[in-house]
């Protein structure tokens, strides 16, 4: 009957709008269901047609505002909310459960991978050599691990996983065939920026291949920044569980020390890239981002800093004393200001008017601009003295990448302010350059060993 | 006629474990019982009293189960447990002590009007 298709559709709406309460636990909408039920139907034998008969019943059920309250009240752990990683029951649970064992074994399997160098006498702490070894191939041996947990998790096609595999050959060839000078420049340089080359390939399989999508790559962005939070969580668990393990048994006078400096730490490192990365997905719908609200704190400190820095150099008149490590330290500035700006743009609603936060990361990003011009402009004042070295170039061409890029987001961020513009051109700008920082990472991989004769 | 809510909030739970008391029952059996014994003088809003039921089997006075209603569906049942009749039988203690207290004021003042 009609009539009671439209009754089903108003409870459907009803149950709907009371499940959205956080304090309302699916079970209580049932049984508050049940009861809404119970007396349309009393109503309606009473003589009320089923219009009136929900009508009442619903204001009978009472406000749900203060229904909610005196759940709450009842129940206020629920007002936490609360991460259940192996919900109860359900198809969705069965397959939160494959990933939690696929992602356990793959953490297991990048722990053992870190280990089998060893097998062919590569120890972590044995030589300077063995070390280098290390430091260049960690990346290796542990981020496809997270990139087959991602492949796996948005089954991505089998065209896919060979473009994933593609770039790791060339790059285990260059890491270990190149004929690097032990301890050289070229050597710890392509050592640092291979992970980053890798992290984007890694995004690859997180968006399923669709990588020239924008919003894939800002869920990338987001995914990123949440994993680097949870794996310090994790890393700073970790260090306090080592430190214990080495206190409590040397109080019985075992030597826990080379067990944890040999197993624990490389393993449980190796391991936490893909638990952390399980984590981040599973709590995704359910828990706030929390690098946002990093932002939201710290923009406002940098900013303060940023600002009495250039006034201060006014001020005293003192140059930039320019010395190698100050252009690294300034590079910092900027990759710390872009992840700023980054986070607050992936958190933002597009659509909400330019505020007083929006005026604020301007002015940071501006500030930040600023020191930076000057400390370029007092270098190159003594680019002839420093020569070109690998680091120095590494750094200065971070430096141009970062300034392009936050220069064209100070112009884009003012044209939205200024209400010309909308903030999704600035969105689009960030998602834009990331292959940018890709292909920086390459080249320095790939190319600076050759160019500068593997110093 | 308009109850106090602090009247209401009190005696609710009494209400609620003497109902339960008469045999196992669900939320809106209770309700309809506390209209009929109230003569329709008591009218709860019928979402608090779940929040109320779930607080009593939290404190261990009542145990639900999940049973079936009469057309299938599936409904939530409570039942008065061990503890919950003790505390039924304390509580009924204390009321009878306040009513005794009431009663013999009321008897002997009830008839009197005031007069200046």
């Amino acid at each position: 009957m009609t009539e009671d298709r439209a009754l089903e559709e108003r409870i459907g709406e009803w149950r709907s709008y009371f499940r959205r309460r956080q304090a309302l636990h699916s079970v209580d909408v049932e049984e508050l269901e049940d009861h809404l039920r119970s007396q349309v139907e009393a109503l309606s034998e009473a003589g009320l047609d089923q219009d009136e008969a929900f009508l009442v019943a619903v204001k009978r059920l009472g406000n749900l505002d203060s229904v909610s309250r005196e759940f709450a009240n009842e129940y206020s752990e629920r007002l936490w909310k609360q991460l259940v990683v192996a919900p109860d029951g359900g198809a969705a649970s069965s397959v939160a459960r494959r990933e939690a064992r696929v992602a356990i074994g793959l953490a297991i399997a990048a722990g053992a991978a870190i280990k089998i160098p060893e097998l062919f006498g590569v120890r972590i702490d044995e030589s300077q050599e063995d070390t280098l070894f290390y430091l260049r191939n960690m990346s290796l041996l542990v981020l496809p691990f997270l990139a087959v947990f991602f492949a796996f998790k948005r089954r991505l096609h089998t065209m896919g996983w060979l473009w994933l595999a593609l770039p790791l050959v060339p790059a285990a060839l260059i890491m270990n065939l190149l004929p690097f000078h032990v301890g050289g420049q070229t050597q710890v340089l392509a050592a640092i920026h291979l992970p980053i080359a890798l992290w984007l390939s890694v995004g690859f399989a997180y968006a399923a291949g669709r990588w020239r999508n924008h919003d894939q790559r800002m869920n990338y962005v987001r995914f990123s920044g949440e994993w680097f939070i949870y794996y310090t969580l994790i890393a700073l668990g970790g260090g306090v569980l080592v430190l214990f393990t080495v206190f409590i048994f040397d109080a019985i006078g075992l030597n826990a020390e080379p067990f944890a400096a040999r197993w624990v730490i490389p393993c449980g490192a190796a391991g936490a890239v893909v638990i952390a990365a399980w984590l981040v997905e599973a709590k995704q719908s359910v828990i706030e981002n929390m690098a946002p609200v990093l932002t939201v704190l710290f923009t406002p400190l940098f900013t303060v800093l940023l600002v009495i820095f250039v006034a201060a150099m006014i001020w005293t008149g003192n140059a930039i004393d320019v010395r190698r490590e100050v252009l690294i330290g300034f590079d910092l500035l900027l990759v710390l200001v872009l992840c700023l700006l980054l986070y607050a743009i992936s958190a933002r609603d597009s659509q909400s008017p330019p505020g007083r936060f929006d005026r604020l990361q301007l002015l940071l990003v501006i500030s930040a601009l600023l020191v930076d011009v000057l400390a370029l402009w007092a270098m190159a004042a003594r680019i002839s003295e420093f020569g070109f070295s690998p680091n120095k170039t590494a750094a200065l061409g971070l430096n141009l990448l970062l300034l392009v890029n936050l220069a064209w987001s100070a112009v884009l961020y003012a044209r939205f302010l200024a209400k010309r513009s909308s903030f999704s051109a600035l969105e689009r700008w960030q998602t834009s350059y990331l292959p940018a920082f890709a292909a920086w990472a390459w080249i320095v991989v790939a190319l600076f060993p050759v160019i500068f004769s593997y110093r | 006629m308009n109850i106090q809510k602090d009247l209401v909030a009190a005696s609710a739970t009494p209400l609620v474990l003497a109902i339960l008391s008469e045999g196992e029952s669900y939320g809106y059996a209770i309700i309809k019982r506390v209209g009929e014994l109230s003569g329709g003088e008591l009218q709860w809003t019928d979402g608090m009293i779940y929040p109320l039921l779930h607080r009593l089997e939290r404190n261990g006075f009542v145990k639900a189960v999940w049973g079936k209603s009469e057309t299938g569906r599936r409904r939530k049942y409570y039942r008065l447990t061990r503890t919950g009749a003790a505390h039924l039988a304390r509580q009924r203690r204390q009321w009878q002590v306040v009513d005794l207290a009431l009663r013999g004021i009321w008897l002997t003042a009830v008839d009197t009007p005031s007069r200046p």
